[in-house]
């Protein structure tokens, strides 16, 4: 009992400083996030005093102990459902703004719906928001089986979970308001930054924690990748968020680095957000489930020894390639650069892992959607990560840095790669997760691949043409030795590649829409009835020769 | 199954170790290529005419950054002969110097902004922060008419100074203490400034929004965009490399 006085207690001490702080908040952005964290305060003390276990305390325990036969799955569950929520908002978002670009008026003239805003508001809902929730759902997922042990300090799982949507909706209402440190993918304001630094390190503890408290004594590949994804975005996080707050009750703060020192800095964090936030957690991903969907093992075990170590290593220094021609020191634009191209290296490496795991089992791409959706997930990735070498080499980032290009890279390794691997775990958790025989229906699983392949398609192909014309264009000179187009004429240009560039937006949506629908069926217990995926249609009585009569008559 | 599998069974099998390796490994790429930008001299070159930003401008950077302009406007000038035709010379590292957080940009949605200052009217700034399109018809800008609506509150300048001092901004106690001042003088045609153009060189003084009774959002964000990229003159560099 005492112990649920004290937390008690302590929510509603929350809840008495948060109002007192939006009391005497200096900015309305700062007040409206006080009184956000008194509402999650306030849930959080009436689940305590409502959800709380009283027979168990009357025995004198705080509550009854979770059966130790069966994985902690009930955070994973709820990650499973927060991923997608937040991937159709995300993708949502995207879609809007992808108009706003072709169609302006849809910037609707309010200084809350402005393409400025929103822009974060996607960027950060698909990356952390829906990438997010899957990587801490998935790992809860991989480091129990694999570990053969329950998670670590429940409590505290259950903490990060609901404490990571509390930072995701502080970051995305401050969007809106305009409450930002305009670092690119790290945005949100030093009280978000310290409050994900919270979060984040208590996730470190349930993850480790439960890598200690293993049954196997090997720890497997996947957890290295979620373990180095966890560290490295702690150190990120926490080096390229260093502010100094204007007031401690305002949002308004500065950044401690200033020029070239807060370029680098934020772009070997930006960087990395994509190394190991979009890479390293996801390798751990395909790590575990690509193997488990081909009920293959992993291709290589040399091979995930030399790619997990070449990447996390060459990675990181591969930050100022996003800086080349600026005022950043020259040597530091070739020492990205180099490393930039050596890690096309490491990256197949891991591709090549994943792709070969299926060796044996090719013939699943034909039967199996979720490991055709593994595949072009691999595929993907690869092409990406080629790609990606590729405009870090100085004399093609000159063409290609401030165009479109970028956007379409970035996408074919985000709808591609992360969008797609994500996906197929999805699918493949949530019969597991809600003790389903099977998925509601295989061939929703089928749309949903060709949907969201015919999205990217559109998308990457249409930011290809509209970012090399772009920068074609700017340096276009005419025989009269002057610059030939206005910097409006390129913008007009762009007009339909940007409609192309939506409609593949929108044919992505429409892909996880169906994930949703098909999800949602799943979770209600419902089988579609539907003709299996199998083999190429065999007709045994057609599989023979004609007799009776010869096939071609004797020439005269 | 060689030696080096076998030494690394030993990681694969104690996570503290495996957690420090990976640390460790990760670690070096930022250490060796960030740390030394802060001690190598020469990576910021001594530049005439920098100078920390008027209280003014600071306000209008502060709703610069606000509003997401980097999203779609960088400012960074390239050293190439088509960007810097284009928009003007390129960008020195000790320009952005006292850039809190710096503000390059990393995709021209719009037009760099670099060398944007002086560039237009006030006038034109104003009508086409209202509605970009009556100015340039082929313009995708969103409308920021609110901007000319809302009445400037960037809070109390004396922090923001305060807060740009310790990170390094060389604020004098002087320019602090005048900071609230300093910000509604510089909008203010009938302000006295002396003081003010002391402090902070080639300011410039004047009702930016075409509104003098009122101090808007729109003074400010116009006063930042017409200093971008004037401090230095780089007319006086070239005129010293080529005698005429």
């Amino acid at each position: 009992m005492d112990t649920l006085l004290l937390k008690a207690g302590g929510w509603l001490a929350i809840v008495f400083f948060a109002f007192i702080a939006m009391v005497l908040a200096a900015d309305a952005g700062f007040a409206v996030h006080m009184a956000i964290i008194a509402l999650a305060a306030g849930i959080a003390l009436w689940v305590t005093i409502n959800k709380a276990d009283y027979a168990a305390i009357g025995r004198g325990i705080l509550k009854a102990p979770a059966d130790p036969g069966i994985y902690d799955d009930d955070p994973i569950r709820w990650g499973v459902i927060a991923t997608i929520f937040w991937g159709i908002a995300g993708f949502l978002v995207g879609l809007i703004i992808a108009l706003q670009l072709a169609f302006p008026v849809l910037n609707l003239n309010f200084e809350y719906t402005t393409f400025g805003r929103l822009r974060p508001l996607h960027t950060s809902a698909v990356i952390f928001a829906f990438g997010g929730n899957a990587l801490i759902a998935t790992s809860y997922y991989v480091v129990q089986r694999t570990c053969r042990a329950r998670l670590a300090f429940p409590g505290l799982a259950r903490f990060v979970f609901w404490g990571y949507q509390l930072f995701i909706v502080l970051a995305a209402t401050g969007y809106l308001m305009g409450v930002t440190q305009s670092k690119e993918y790290a945005e949100p304001e030093w009280y978000v930054d310290l409050w994900l630094t919270i979060v984040w390190l208590c996730y470190a503890a349930v993850f480790i924690g439960t890598i200690v408290r293993r049954s196997e004594p090997h720890i497997y590949v996947a957890n290295w990748f979620y373990l180095s994804f966890i560290l490295t975005i702690a150190m990120l996080h926490v080096v390229n968020g260093l502010s100094m707050p204007v007031s401690l009750l305002g949002s308004k703060s500065y950044a401690a680095f200033a020029g070239v020192q807060d370029a680098l800095t934020q772009w070997w964090y930006g960087h990395n957000a994509v190394g190991f936030f979009l890479t390293a957690g996801f390798l751990a991903m395909m790590y575990y489930f690509v193997p488990k969907q081909a009920e293959r093992p992993v291709y290589s075990y040399r091979l995930s020894i030399i790619h997990f170590w070449s990447l996390i290593f060459l990675y990181i220094w591969a930050g100022p390639h996003h800086l080349h021609y600026t005022a950043l020191p020259d040597w530091a634009q070739t020492l990205g650069m180099v490393f930039s191209v050596v890690l096309w290296m490491p990256s197949w490496g891991g591709m090549i892992n994943g792709l070969m795991t299926l060796n044996g089992a090719w013939d699943k791409i034909r039967t199996d959607p979720i490991i055709r959706m593994m595949v072009l997930a691999l595929a993907f990735y690869g092409m990406s990560t080629f790609e990606g070498p590729m405009m870090s080499i100085k004399a093609v980032n000159s063409l290609s840095h401030y165009t479109d290009w970028t956007i379409g890279h970035v996408h074919s390794g985000a709808l591609g790669w992360n969008g797609m691997i994500t996906f197929a775990c999805l699918y493949y958790l949530v019969p597991r997760l809600w003790g389903k025989e099977r998925l509601y229906s295989l061939r929703m699983v089928n749309w949903h691949f060709w949907l969201a392949t015919l999205g990217i398609v559109l998308y990457a192909a249409s930011m290809w043409v509209a970012g090399i014309m772009q920068g074609l264009m700017w340096r276009e000179y005419g025989d009269d030795g002057y610059l030939v187009y206005a910097f409006s004429e390129v913008v007009s240009a762009m007009l339909p590649m940007y409609i192309i560039r939506a409609a593949g937006g929108l044919l992505y949506l429409a892909g996880a829409i169906v994930l949703v629908y098909n999800v949602w069926m799943t979770i209600a217990g419902k089988q579609r009835e539907e003709k299996p995926m199998t083999e190429t249609p065999y007709d045994e009585a057609a599989d023979k020769p004609i007799v009776g009569k010869p096939a071609i008559e004797p020439a005269e | 199954m060689s030696g080096f599998a076998k030494h690394h069974k030993k990681l694969e099998r104690n996570v503290t170790l495996l957690g420090l390796a990976a640390f460790v490994t990760v670690a070096i790429g930022g250490i060796v290529e960030i740390a030394p930008l802060f001690w190598i001299d020469n990576t910021i070159e001594k530049v005439e005419g920098v100078r920390p930003y008027t209280p003014l401008e600071l306000a209008g950077r502060n709703i610069y950054i606000r509003e997401g302009c980097y999203s779609c406007h960088s400012q960074m000038v390239r050293p190439f002969r088509d960007e810097v035709e284009r928009y003007g010379h390129y960008s020195l590292a000790a320009e952005s110097m006292y850039d809190h957080p710096f503000q390059w940009g990393s995709k021209r949605t719009g037009p760099d902004l670099a060398r944007v200052g002086g560039r237009y009217s006030d006038e034109w700034h104003v009508q086409h922060l209202i509605d970009p399109r009556s100015v340039v018809p082929e313009s995708i800008m969103p409308p920021y008419a609110f901007l000319a609506e809302k009445d400037l509150k960037a809070g109390d300048m004396v922090k923001h100074l305060t807060a740009q001092r310790r990170v390094g901004v060389p604020y004098t106690e002087e320019a602090i203490a005048a900071a609230n001042d300093d910000l509604m003088a510089q909008a203010d045609p009938t302000a006295s400034t002396t003081d003010l153009e002391k402090r902070y060189p080639k300011a410039q003084v004047r009702d930016f929004d075409g509104d003098p009774d009122r101090l808007t959002e729109m003074d400010a964000l116009v006063a930042y965009l017409q200093m971008i990229g004037t401090l230095v003159d780089f007319e006086a560099g070239e005129a010293l490399e080529e005698p005429r």
